[in-house]
């Protein structure tokens, strides 16, 4: 504010809705100016402009009990509506439109992702440079588990094995495992934990430096034997670089349609991607709660205590390993949930997909956003992941129409996630939406008052009766 | 002689080539107040460090409340009743002070991913639990106030006390604390040493200081025992040790007579 004229303190002692409606106001009149030379004047700007304006000015937290959800909702609200009007919203200048329903399942597997990241970097602060494997697993699982991969063939052509679990919607002579994609999502999780604990062991002693080598060879190892998997002891496990489909589709199939009118069949269905877009808020819902949760537990606490000092942590009754394996099993957890949710949603498992670079990426989300803060990592998730699936693409577009350049912007992605990745550790070393306790510090300041003015007198009167 | 609490007997450990604690024998009553003290360098912190399992002994023995803990890991030591402070403070800075108390008690909380997760009533209660016995923690260690602070936001005389709340709630027997009043002024300095006297009287702990400071030494030990090139020189009740003459050449060296009366 001082940088406008407004000394600080005055600013401070304005209302607190003035204060925001100022604000308010002003990214309002400066989003105008930015979009007008674009896109000229578009109405849907200005209803984004009112659906904010409406959620974070008035003053919601005075009403009592539910008054401090209300902006939460009503953002949570604004997202599950996004398929029906993502189509009409006004183009964003130079990035391009806003992204289609089925960008959003991406950015939403992706924020899963980087949630479960960011229990591992963000709270215990183990650098994990090899997370895609956790994905890659829960892929796997998925994929395995509701496919033909394990049909084999009979002479006569017919599958040799075939097993079916509330595999609803496929038919049951076909051949191979066929257990039901919402159990898959479970199973994906739980596998991508249990490995993630057995690789934890024998590496969390390392700390630092050490670890991330460990993980940055882990990540590389787990792709290689998906590539090469198609002749595991002759056995065909991974079915290669071909990976594995198709997988068998999610729904609820026939009965609860009729009954409950819940789809049957998202893959047929008709607005199949705000099928997938809603579960995956389901899944992004769940991954918050349970990040939320635990950040506040007894075992949130030793985990930032591990971050912030492994030597002080143990000599305050945590053992280390334990506690960050634990860790390492959540955070690869939820990677597993969102690797089967992703392979679903693909109807593939591949080993293209689980490249070390997705591992640094699903990092630059978390860091880009702020380490520790669920709403800056998930901020940073969102961004990250359309530029990934539309806005450099759509960068391109327009700078080849606009300026006559011919670039392939995509092909300069890691470029530039390093270029904001500088640029945030410059000038926002705690990230876009950093953890409270981390800005606080700069607020409080330091008190400065005598020592044991209070007990010393008490303490005499004790001293002295012994 | 009261019972013993913490007895050592010929604990030793090299880096290397080099001896840093020669073959220490060693004994903390139950209840009592004692120092080690000793020149720099002379293996005070890395005896502390053996206590806690920081290090591992190179040979010797460590016998704790009756359980030999001899190269036991650091958080199982906490557990059996070994709570210390750290020579240069230590505190998890971007936690507050309530959060810092209360990951002392980490050891005797339960709550685990599941049961957090769901916020079982039974978590709920532990949780509230904790905080109102960290709040009387921070009261007990004149933080009443601070517990929303951070803990780097805090002046250095309160994040010396915080961590000794903090040790305090792993619920420990035996106190271990290493130079606490380094970089305090004399006033800060005894009101410490009347804070330890409390501690003791009330709580019925048994303190073990490395100090530097010859007037909080003298003024609240029971015992005091000298180490000198990893060795035990002497040991003994404060007056003792004050006029044992080997203390006085090594450790208090020439003019250490006229040296202790300035100091008090």
């Amino acid at each position: 504010m001082s940088a406008v004229g407004v000394p600080e303190e005055r600013w401070h002692a304005l209302p607190l809705m003035v204060r925001r409606a100022v604000v308010a106001v002003v990214v309002g009149l400066l989003a105008l100016v930015v979009l007008a030379p674009f896109s000229g004047f578009d109405p849907t700007a200005l209803y984004t402009w009112l659906v904010f304006a409406a959620l974070f000015v008035p003053p919601w937290e005075r009403i009592r009990l539910i008054g401090k959800f209300i902006p939460a909702l009503g953002m949570l609200g604004v997202v599950v509506a996004y398929p029906f009007y993502a189509s009409s919203l006004y183009t964003i200048p130079v990035l391009g439109a806003f992204p289609s329903t089925n960008t959003g399942v991406t950015m939403l597997i992706y924020a899963m992702m980087a949630l479960g990241l960011n229990v591992v970097v963000g709270y215990a602060g183990l650098l994990d440079l090899g997370y895609v494997a956790f994905y890659a697993i829960g892929a796997y699982s998925a994929a395995w588990f509701a496919s033909q991969q394990f049909a084999g063939q009979n002479p006569d052509g017919s599958a040799k094995r075939s097993f079916h679990f509330l595999a609803i919607g496929i038919d049951p002579k076909l051949g191979g495992i066929h257990v039901t994609p919402w159990l898959l999502l479970l199973v994906g999780g739980v596998f991508a934990a249990l490995i993630g604990m057995l690789i934890g062991l024998p590496t969390l002693r390392l700390r630092g430096d050490y670890l991330a080598i460990v993980t940055l060879g882990f990540g590389e190892i787990l792709p290689q034997i998906a590539r090469n998997g198609d002749n595991l002891f002759g056995q065909n496990v991974t079915n290669g670089p071909q990976g594995i489909v198709p997988l068998d589709t999610i729904g609820f199939g026939n009965t609860l349609h009729r009954a409950l009118g819940l789809p049957a069949n998202y893959q047929i269905a008709s607005n199949s991607d705000s099928l997938y877009f809603w579960t995956a808020i389901v899944l992004v819902l769940i991954t918050l709660f349970c990040s939320l949760r635990l950040r506040g537990s007894r075992l949130g606490r030793a985990w930032v205590a591990i971050r912030e000092d492994e030597t002080a942590a143990s000599a305050m009754g945590i053992p280390l390993m334990r506690t960050k394996t634990l860790a390492y099993a959540i955070g690869a957890f939820f990677g597993g949930v969102a690797g089967a949710y992703y392979a679903i949603f693909t109807s593939s498992a591949n080993p293209d997909s689980f490249q070390l670079n997705f591992s640094v990426f699903v990092l630059v989300m978390v860091i880009l956003g702020g380490m520790g803060n669920v709403w800056g990592v998930l901020v940073g998730a969102a961004f990250l992941a359309y530029l990934d699936q539309a806005g450099l693409a759509n960068t391109g577009a327009w700078l080849s129409d606009h300026l006559g350049l011919n670039l392939d912007v995509p092909k300069y992605e890691f470029g530039i996630y390093g270029i904001m990745l500088l640029l945030v550790m410059l000038f926002r070393p705690h990230g876009l939406i950093p953890e409270a306790r981390r800005k606080l510090e700069f607020q409080i300041g330091v008190h400065d008052e005598p020592l044991y003015d209070e007990v010393a007198d008490d303490a005499h009167v004790a001293g002295a009766s012994h | 002689m009261a019972e013993t609490l913490l007895e050592v007997t010929g604990l030793r450990k090299e880096f290397g080539g080099l001896v840093a604690v020669n073959d220490v024998d060693f004994k903390v009553p139950a209840k009592s107040i004692v120092s080690l003290i000793g020149p720099n360098g002379a293996g005070k912190t890395t005896f502390f460090n053996m206590l806690t399992g920081v290090y591992k002994p190179t040979a010797g023995l460590i016998v704790f409340d009756g359980t030999d803990v001899t190269g036991r890991p650091p958080h199982a030591v906490t557990q059996r009743g070994i709570g210390r402070t750290f020579q240069n403070i230590r505190l998890f800075r971007e936690m507050t002070a309530l959060e810092n108390v209360m990951v002392g008690m980490h050891s005797h909380l339960k709550g685990g991913i599941l049961s957090s997760i769901f916020g079982l009533p039974r978590v709920r209660r532990e949780e509230a639990g904790a905080r109102a016995k960290a709040q009387e923690l921070l009261t007990l260690c004149s933080l009443k106030g601070h517990g929303d602070s951070y803990a780097n936001s805090l002046a250095y005389g309160d994040q010396r006390r915080l961590e000794v709340a903090r040790a305090l709630a792993t619920d420990p027997k035996l106190l271990l604390l290493d130079e606490p009043t380094a970089g305090m002024n004399p006033q800060e300095s005894s009101d410490f040493t009347a804070f330890v006297s409390r501690l003791r009287a009330e709580r019925g702990l048994t303190i073990l200081m490395i100090e530097h400071d010859m007037r909080v030494v003298m003024g609240v030990s029971d015992r005091v025992t000298v180490l000198d090139h990893g060795e035990r020189l002497a040991e003994g009740t404060p007056s003792e040790v004050q006029h044992d003459p080997r203390v006085i050449e090594a450790y208090l060296g020439s003019g250490a007579v006229s040296g202790t009366g300035s100091a008090a």
